[in-house]
């Protein structure tokens, strides 16, 4: 993805396309131990609902505190061995629940129960964590009621390939994942988005179809909604108010899989990228640890590489391969220390290259002057830093490789913190 | 081994790899401030080269290597003096000396490069904040200061009165100012494009710089909006008077390609920190430019325009550049 010295025009960004022929998945065992994050702390003080030792069951629900909304789904039947806190990405904080596993498997019942009176609450209950992380409590909001479903089957990042060989290889799986959604939620209007040249016939799926150009980011949910909606959505709003829910292509199809074999789907599709820009398309049980997916390729990583989930140009990157397979990885890749983009403490010189691939429009040479100082109320007001969709195209042109993206990502968030107080407090 | 030991986060912190943890995005598309200057500096060497040194001969190489010089000693002198790191290396500086001298008779002495690199170095560009941080063209705001100081070394028929060229050596732009255009009858289109004219080492010969221009623009260095609005500007303005006064005005193509116009297009006019990114902004700032270049060759006081019309639109660039679209989502 770099232009050479001597190339004319720059690179164009494309989602890629999956190789004609289609080889299947590979399959990662599940390891001996694996890891669930939950969103939280652990020590605030409140009653903890698990204990080291306590065994769990393949499907139970794992929560923290009785009034905590956040939860895992065990996907194996073992032991909890450890509970610990976990810092995770861009300041959020989880704990990481380890598991050992038992050979025998044991089936929670809550499942079964559900599929007998399915409804939106149980889903949100207990189907959240199903792989593709599907957001079912932005059904539940009484004063945005949902009128359109969009099914997201745009890969998120370049070199992904994920969402498109869900939709090709799960297509049964989700025609039943749609039904589901409409006799849950009640909405009748289903939209699924796939990419341009996608040709296969998706007339009995239970959705109309939309054509999403692969030029990146065009797959972005922001955009996407867009489209459906023929206008865009003002800052300050999101699809939500519009009475739009957005579901990944994997959630549903998981959910529609959940349906037909009795049990909830536990096993996530992720696109794996070596160091050598090899791809494959792996399956594994949510919950696995990285290092047991590297330990399959036989791949070993050195000092200073980087590993990265998500995506080379929006993705983030983490600093331990005990990191697990969470139900929203859509990507791993693993760089080598040669290839990782370093940033420069260089000015802005105001080529206008960013103003040129904004897909918001953004004035990012002036932005990034007013995030340097830290004039984040400044930006936010004048240059139109919520705007922004954090695609990263930004800093990938950067002439003076200046850190746009994490700029504009802080001040987010720390206006986000001074709204809430928090940095009052400390 | 105790459980503590197992808990990923202190098994990380005790083993001798570590992972770098970085921010998105990952990937660059390799592009840097050094290779911008290369590219740069390459796009002007055949105008350099072919028009200036081959035309002028040895007395051009002094020029232009002195300049180029002196204006990276003054970029390492400022920077030491406030001991700042040294930003020589990312070739801007280089790159300001060349243009400068592009600009230059090949017979300009020693002290008037020295301090015209000066001025464009520590005055023009480090003073403001460095690279990235002056609101005006160094080069054009050096060469402005030494015109009207040392006018006389920019004449360039006096300067080369001492030359021998196959063809009339008379700079066109002055012989119409002074003389009128009955006076160059002589010059044909073909001449100025070959650099059969006298002017800057880097300023006569129309197809090099043409040439380099175009790379420059299809390559991106150069934003081609600005340049191409630069040059629009003085056509259509140059032919407006020329259909006004055909026998008084010189007709579009001679202004397109005597003078400085064509280096102010590529070199000048489009420089990053002084010009507008937007799009609307950027062909207004190039058209008048344009405009303002011929208003003061055909009627202003100067003989060529170019310059001091590129410190007047500098100065309209902050103004202009808040001439954009209204951001995602921000539309009424």
């Amino acid at each position: 993805m770099k232009r050479s010295f001597f190339s004319v025009t720059a690179p164009r960004l494309q989602i890629d396309s999956m190789p004609g022929v289609l080889s299947d998945s590979v399959r990662i065992e599940t390891p001996r131990q694996i890891m669930l994050l939950i969103e939280g702390h652990t020590e605030n003080g409140h009653e903890m609902m698990i204990q080291k030792g306590d065994p769990v069951k393949t499907g139970q629900k794992i929560s923290l505190t009785p009034d905590s909304e956040a939860y895992a789904i065990s996907t194996v039947t073992g032991t909890i061995t450890h509970i610990e806190p976990f810092p995770g990405e861009s300041g959020k904080q989880f704990t990481a629940v380890s598991v050992a596993v038992s050979k025998e498997v044991d089936l929670d019942q809550r499942f079964a129960a559900y599929c007998d009176a399915p409804s939106l609450e149980g889903a949100v209950d207990l189907l959240r964590c199903l792989p593709g992380s599907p957001a079912f409590e932005n059904f539940t909001d009484a004063d945005k009621p949902i009128q359109t479903i969009v099914i997201n089957a745009m890969d998120q990042d370049l070199f992904v390939i994920t969402a498109q060989y869900a939709l090709k290889t799960f297509y049964h799986e989700l025609v039943q994942g749609i039904q589901h959604l409409k006799a849950i939620t009640g909405v009748k209007h289903v939209v699924i988005a796939v990419p341009q040249d996608a040709i296969q016939g998706y007339g009995d799926i239970g959705a109309s179809v939309i054509n999403i150009s692969k030029g990146y980011p065009e797959g972005l949910p922001h955009l996407i909604a867009q489209r459906v909606m023929g206008h865009e959505i003002p800052v300050g709003k999101n699809f939500q108010d519009f009475g739009m829910a957005l579901l990944n292509v994997e959630a549903v199809a998981s959910l529609g899989r959940s349906f037909q074999n009795q049990e909830m789907a536990k096993t996530k599709l992720v696109t794996f990228l070596d160091k050598n820009g090899n791809r494959s398309l792996v399956s594994v049980t949510v919950g696995t640890p990285l290092r047991d997916i590297f330990k399959h390729f036989r791949l070993s990583w050195n000092d200073q590489d980087q590993i990265i989930i998500g995506g080379p140009l929006n993705g983030y990157s983490i600093y331990t391969d005990a990191f697990p397979i969470r139900p929203d990885t859509d990507a791993i890749l693993l760089q080598d220390k040669d290839d990782v983009a370093l940033v420069s403490d260089y000015p802005c010189i105001n080529c206008g290259d960013c103003i040129r691939v904004c897909p918001a429009r953004v004035p990012v040479n002036m932005l990034i002057r007013f995030l340097e100082a830290g004039e984040y109320e400044e930006a936010a007001e004048n240059y139109d830093l919520y705007s922004c969709l954090e695609c990263g195209l930004c800093s990938y042109v950067c002439v003076s490789r200046i850190p746009i993206y994490q700029s504009i990502k802080l001040a987010k968030y720390e206006l986000g913190r001074a709204a809430t107080g928090e940095a009052a407090d400390e | 081994m105790s459980s503590v030991a197992q808990l990923p986060g202190r098994q990380q912190m005790n083993n001798p790899k570590k992972l770098i943890v970085s921010h998105a995005p990952f990937i660059h598309i390799g592009s840097s401030i050094p290779q911008m200057s290369l590219h740069i500096i390459l796009a002007a060497l055949p105008a350099v080269i072919f028009g200036g040194i081959f035309r002028f001969g040895a007395s051009a190489i002094a020029v232009v290597s002195f300049s180029i010089a002196t204006a990276m000693l003054w970029e390492v002198a400022i920077n030491l003096v406030s001991k700042k790191p040294v930003t020589v290396g990312d070739g801007n500086a280089a790159v300001i000396g060349l243009v400068f001298a592009m600009l230059l008779p090949a017979t300009a002495p020693w002290w008037f490069v020295l301090t015209g690199t000066f001025i464009a170095i520590v005055i023009g560009k480090q003073i403001f904040g460095g690279i990235g941080s002056n609101p005006f063209n160094p080069v054009a705001l050096a060469l402005a200061i030494l015109m009207v100081s040392w006018g006389d070394f920019l004449d360039f028929d006096e300067m080369y009165r001492h030359f021998h060229f196959d063809f009339v050596p008379t700079y066109p732009l002055a012989t119409v100012k002074h003389f009128g255009l009955d006076a160059i009858e002589p010059v044909r289109l073909m001449d100025l494009l070959l650099g059969r004219q006298i002017g800057g080492i880097g300023a006569t010969f129309g197809i090099g710089l043409i040439l380099g221009g175009a790379y420059l623009m299809i390559r991106g260095f150069i934003r081609w909006e600005i340049a191409l609005s630069f040059l629009g500007g003085i056509f259509i303005t140059a032919l407006v008077f020329n259909i006004i006064d055909p026998a008084r005005f010189a007709d579009p193509f001679f202004h397109l390609l005597t003078g400085y116009t064509l280096v102010a297009a590529f070199f000048l006019v489009p420089e990053d920190s002084s010009s507008p990114v937007n799009f609307m902004p950027m062909l207004i700032y190039g058209t008048l430019g344009g405009i303002m270049t011929v208003l003061i060759r055909n009627i202003g006081a100067y003989v060529d325009g170019a310059i001091l019309a590129v410190l007047v639109i500098n100065l309209l660039n902050p103004l202009l550049d808040k001439i954009r679209p209204k951001a995602l989502g921000k539309a009424e």
